[in-house]
């Protein structure tokens, strides 16, 4: 029989927490931890107590009073007797709006630019690294600026479609109107709507989402559905008799018929824009302010894309290629059927950074007088009620969540092409 | 990373709420220069000269004032302010007052807490078109596109006026008056809208003033004036005591003609309590006693400034309409020397 005892246990002493490195750490980490906590109280508390004393406490009340203020770009009802909370609703749409179609345009752009850098012939390679070199090291600001003076110096005012003889004229059938203040183009109208459903009521967030668009957008996702179910029947027929069947027409079909009798349903047609007064009424009007702001910022943003997507086809071996040329393949189906794939891995994280850049970067509207979320929140709201510091903390959250939003769909994309290890 | 955004943000504003409260004078003094806000450019008001000088009917407060505390009317650092950036800067310190055609209200007095010590303009909003518009009245303007300063209390008015008018119109947000000019005289815009004497100086700088017009309607008071900081009195008084011994030397007769004359004494005694003469009227306010006499051998008293700038003899030529003395029926009037 054995009697195992134990080592005597060593009792712990306070000054272990210094000199024993198996404490050590901990103890610097929780008292750093500790005294950066007091530190931010502190701030936090100096502040509120300054801002008190200069009678200007923390609150938020002004947020429901009324605006006062005019927004011309407009996603949602609004006037200027609808509150502050409301205004900043309008410019947080728009800032969406221009997030959106700017990420979108940048994409396209800056693959098409990044491909065509990789062109053999000569010329097109060399102006595409001048557009490149051009537009990411010039400040993206003064872009904006030259953008907005381009077209305010260079298009016609509405003055001059009016009369006999007008120095400008409406392209396509006098459906489009290029004016100095913005482009005039038709718009979808239905003359046998469904209606609108409005979503929270009489609440500063309220809204009308239309039916029509909901309807419209569903039917196109069956047909697409359909369409996939048509390209799998497809497959499995080539892989087993080796012929595939024709099936675009069938594939178009199901998209479009439906569609084009859901429009008829709806009595679709477009409303054109007329000169009428000072400017010209109906159509859809895309101001000046966006486009430039567009133009400006897809361009800009499009010359990073562009040198990300030729990094990541770079990064996919030439032996990739040269295999599938000596399978037969043509170099397009090289491109979109063996390269990109391979190098979607390597280019979407930085595209995400890329398209919170642009997000971030559209904050510069101001300059050009869009009014996204920092010209309504963070500029005349702020300005005319001089709550700044509320301001400032409201625009940095809507910002964090946008990118915050954009981060998590990219990334369930990324996660999406990665490559599935086996 | 979250935290040190806020952070970042707290330190800035607890700085800037911790630099708002010592004494401004003491500090001027000290520094040696005035810091004034002004506008970023409106010709007659605050604007460069060719040779880069500051100069304007609010520029000259601004040295009357840096005259009157630290004799050197050339002791001042302008810092040019946006409609929008004005009373940040104002309320965190980096200037001592403002001078840039800002209207007193009920909210910015209150609210935001600025001390207005007077009124050196009385000023409305107007409205300025290309006359081959042929406008004649702004009660016309439905559907137009206006071009507005954003920031001020014009972006305001104009709501309101075309809301009570049930017009509709695109209102088109700028940050400063050159750009605004840059808008309308391309055409971008159809209207642009401030208060009636930034039109008029605005007009004066154009190439063919001619071609535009002022409507008639004027749709606001907007009261210009000089503003400080609330909760520092002392420089409140300073600068306000400034603008009215500019003010009452023009009702008294006081002009930079006879005024070397007058300073060695009259037979007027308010004269001479003003010029120092007579009375302790300058150490009250901590400063020497012949501070309004330095203010006054800037530009003159208030009536030579307004002549010299904005008057009918310069390009801008505004009468002094509302802006003639209380004794020839208009509203400019000053507390007495006493």
């Amino acid at each position: 029989m054995t009697t195992l005892t134990d080592p005597a246990k060593e009792s712990f002493k306070l000054s272990m927490l210094i000199y024993d490195t198996r404490y050590r750490s901990m103890t610097i980490q929780i008292f750093v931890l500790i005294t950066f906590i007091i530190f931010v109280f502190w701030l936090v508390n100096n502040t509120i107590d300054n801002l008190t004393d200069l009678g200007k406490p923390v609150e938020f009340r002004f947020l429901t009073e009324a605006a006062s203020y005019d927004i011309n770009q407009r996603l949602i009802d609004y006037n200027s007797r609808d509150s502050h909370l409301r205004a900043s609703f309008v410019g947080l749409l728009n800032t969406i709006v221009i997030a959106f179609l700017g990420c979108i345009a940048a994409t396209v752009l800056g693959v098409m630019i990044g491909i065509a850098r990789l062109s053999k012939n000569w010329i097109v390679a060399k102006i595409m690294m001048v557009y490149v070199e051009v537009f990411r090291n010039v400040p993206v600001l003064l872009w904006i600026v030259l953008a907005m003076a381009i077209m305010i110096e260079s298009l016609p005012t509405p003055k001059a479609f009016r009369g006999e003889n007008a120095m400008a004229s409406m392209y396509l059938s006098d459906s489009v109107a290029f004016t100095n203040r913005g482009i005039y183009i038709p718009e979808p109208l239905f003359s046998n709507p469904i209606g609108d459903v409005s979503l929270f009521g009489a609440a500063s967030l309220r809204f009308d989402v239309s039916l029509d668009l909901i309807v419209i957008m569903m039917l196109l996702g069956a047909g697409v559905f359909v369409s996939r179910r048509i390209k799998k029947w497809a497959d499995a027929v080539q892989n087993d008799t080796g012929v595939r069947p024709t099936t675009w027409f069938m594939r178009l079909a199901v998209i479009i018929i439906p569609t084009v009798i859901l429009l008829w349903i709806l009595g679709f047609h477009l409303g054109y824009p007329e000169l009428k007064g000072f400017n010209f009424k109906g159509g859809t009007y895309l101001r000046n302010s966006l486009i430039a702001l567009w133009l400006a910022l897809s361009f800009y943003t499009a010359a990073f894309i562009a040198e990300i997507v030729r990094g990541g086809i770079l990064a996919i071996s030439k032996g990739q290629s040269e295999a599938a040329s000596s399978l037969g393949l043509r170099p397009n189906r090289i491109m979109s059927l063996v390269i990109l794939p391979q190098a979607l891995r390597v280019i979407i994280p930085p595209l995400i950074s890329n398209f919170l850049n642009l997000t971030k970067n559209s904050s510069l509207a101001i300059a050009v007088g869009y009014m996204d979320i920092t010209g309504t929140l963070g500029g005349i709201t702020l300005n005319q009620t001089g709550r700044e510091l509320e301001c400032i903390l409201m625009l940095m959250l809507v910002y964090l969540a946008i990118s915050l939003s954009i981060s998590t769909v990219m990334n369930w994309y990324n996660n999406s092409v990665k490559l599935v290890e086996r | 990373m979250k935290t040190s955004f806020v952070l970042g943000a707290v330190t800035i504003a607890g700085l800037a709420a911790g630099a708002a409260a010592a004494g401004t004078l003491d500090d001027v003094k000290a520094r040696g220069t005035l810091n004034c806000g002004v506008s970023t450019g409106l010709v007659g008001f605050a604007a460069p000269n060719a040779s880069g000088e500051w100069e304007g009917f609010d520029v000259t407060v601004c040295r009357a004032v840096a005259a009157a505390v630290l004799d050197d009317a050339s002791a001042v650092q302008f810092v040019p302010t946006t409609g929008k950036t004005r009373f940040t800067a104002l309320a965190s310190g980096e200037i001592d007052m403002l001078a840039r055609n800002t209207t007193w209200t009920f909210s910015r007095d209150v609210d935001l807490k600025f001390e207005f010590v007077g009124i050196n303009y009385y000023d409305g909003q107007g409205f300025m078109v290309p006359s081959e518009l042929g406008v004649s009245s702004a009660k016309e303007l439905d559907g137009a596109t206006v071009c507005i300063q954003t920031g001020t209390t014009t972006e305001l008015n104009l709501a309101d006026f075309f809301r009570s008018n049930n017009m509709s119109y695109e209102p088109v947000p700028i940050e400063t008056n050159a750009e605004a000019q840059q808008q309308y005289l391309a055409g971008a815009c159809d209207v642009y809208t401030t208060d009636a004497s930034g039109l008029a100086a605005t007009r004066a700088t154009f190439e063919n003033p001619g071609e535009h017009v002022v409507l008639p309607e004027i749709i606001s008071k907007e009261p210009l004036g000089p503003l400080v900081r609330h909760g520092d009195n002392g420089w409140g008084d300073v600068v306000r005591w400034t603008l009215n011994a500019l003010i009452t030397a023009e009702e008294l007769g006081v002009t930079s003609a006879n005024m070397g004359e007058m300073a060695s004494g009259t037979n007027n005694p308010e004269i001479n309590r003003l010029l120092g003469t007579e009375g302790t009227l300058g150490e009250m306010l901590g400063l020497p006693a012949d501070w309004a006499h330095k203010a006054l051998s800037v530009g003159g008293n208030y009536g030579e400034i307004f002549e010299a700038n904005i008057g009918e003899a310069t390009p801008i030529g505004l009468a002094r309409g509302l802006n003639a003395q209380w004794k020839d029926g208009g509203l400019i009037y000053s507390p007495p020397f006493r």
